[in-house]
């Protein structure tokens, strides 16, 4: 019997798993490979342009996780969310969608060089489309920094929509989501308590990782703990009010999660209107000066 | 609060400011008071009349010229009342015009 290495097994693993390029769509590249599905850069030949198609990986169990992402994404009509173009079989009977291909980088590479003033804007551009599903009776569930994609004019897109919970509900067991941005009631299995505010606690994730390697803030990190409290009472109600309190805190305003002492009142107040401070100190500074040099 | 509420109530602050300096002149002793009394109304008419303006002109350079020129011109006014202490009157007092043209233009924010 032919053995056959590793090396061979994986080569001709690819060229099975290679989309047929028969129909209309014409593979180029790999571009993510996960659980739920592999992540294809294809030409649709028909429109002439440049897609994104996602297919279901060989052995899959079955179609309903992508044929259900597909449906999902095509009721989210966003600026935050990719619109899918076309789903189907294609000719070798694996199911696919294809949906704008979206140039640019996951956000855990796109913040890398970016002030923590840029990732608290990017953190609200993230809220938006995850509200707007919301308010849709959509959840996520698997909010984290690999499933935004920053664009390259900027754009900020939630993707991978494949386990998100609908309003409509459907037979759900496991345990659904990324174990370091899951919500305590995801982790136990609970899926008939996970609502808005399980993925609150995922964009309190997202927001943890954004500010890492940031100076710390105290207003900053009581929104991340006021958004990832374990009981879901104690978390922001929703995405929006999220969004808001982090502009609050890009506005120099208090945040509505954190005490402040009035130490930090005034030096907020200071370094919001900074330019007036700076004026003043320069009058006494000037005060100073005329009584030293003309008031003798 | 308003532009010439702002106006209104930095000159005034900084106007009793201005008029305090004068403790550190021994030749001004007797008549703190009315020195005091006259600094905070100059400034509260110089800040009333730079609000309004920046009420109507919504221009930074313009407002801090208006601010600078107009208290500059009544700060002169006291000097030349006083009859010396010229530049330790007028200077100060020009930037505080300085100071509350660039408020009322700055603030109050502008809303959406």
């Amino acid at each position: 019997m032919l053995e056959l290495s590793d090396r061979n097994v994986a080569a001709l693993r690819r060229v099975l798993e290679q989309p047929d390029s028969n129909g209309r769509y014409h593979p180029v590249r790999e571009i993510a490979r996960g659980g739920m599905g592999v992540v294809w850069e294809a030409d649709d030949r028909e429109l002439g342009r440049r897609v994104a198609l996602k297919i279901l990986p060989f052995g899959a169990a079955s179609a309903d996780w992508l044929c259900r992402e597909a449906r999902v994404l095509a009721g989210l009509e966003h600026p935050g969310i990719v619109p899918v173009h076309d789903a189907g079989l294609l000719a070798d009977g694996r199911a696919f969608y294809a949906m704008k291909l979206v140039q640019g980088n996951r956000l855990d590479q796109a913040v890398a060089g970016l002030t923590r003033n840029q990732r608290l804007r990017i953190f609200q551009r993230i809220c938006e489309p995850v509200e707007f599903a919301h308010s849709r009776g959509i959840i996520h569930r698997d909010l984290k920094p690999e499933n935004v994609m920053v664009g390259e004019f900027g754009e900020v897109l939630v993707m991978d929509w494949g386990v998100a919970k609908l309003s409509s509900g459907g037979p759900e067991t496991g345990i659904i989501g990324t174990p370091q941005y899951m919500a305590p009631e995801q982790a136990a299995g609970a899926n008939d308590t996970v609502d808005q505010r399980s993925d609150v606690y995922g964009l309190g994730g997202i927001l943890q990782f954004l500010l890492a390697d940031q100076p710390s803030s105290r207003p900053l990190q009581a929104i991340c703990k006021k958004a990832m409290a374990q009981d879901p009472r104690e978390r922001y109600a929703t995405a929006a009010a999220m969004s808001a309190d982090v502009g609050k805190f890009l506005e120099g305003e208090p945040v509505s999660a954190y005490r402040e002492n009035p130490f930090e009142v005034a030096w907020r107040w200071m370094a919001r209107h900074r330019t007036l401070v700076l004026l003043f100190l320069g009058y006494v500074v000037m005060r100073a000066l005329v009584l030293y040099f003309l008031g003798r | 609060m308003n532009k010439p509420t702002i106006g209104l109530l930095l000159g005034a602050g900084l106007g009793v400011l201005d008029g305090c300096t004068a403790f550190f002149y021994p030749d001004t002793k007797g008549m703190m008071t009315g020195i005091i009394i006259g600094s905070t109304f100059k400034g509260l008419v110089a800040g009333l009349l730079i609000g309004f303006f920046a009420r109507k002109v919504h221009n930074m350079a313009a407002g801090i010229a208006f601010g600078v020129l107009l208290s500059g011109l009544f700060a002169l006014g006291v000097a030349m009342m006083q009859g010396n202490h010229y530049a330790a009157i007028i200077v100060p007092g020009s930037v505080v015009g300085l100071i509350v043209g660039f408020a009322t233009q700055k603030y109050p924010h502008a809303t959406a």
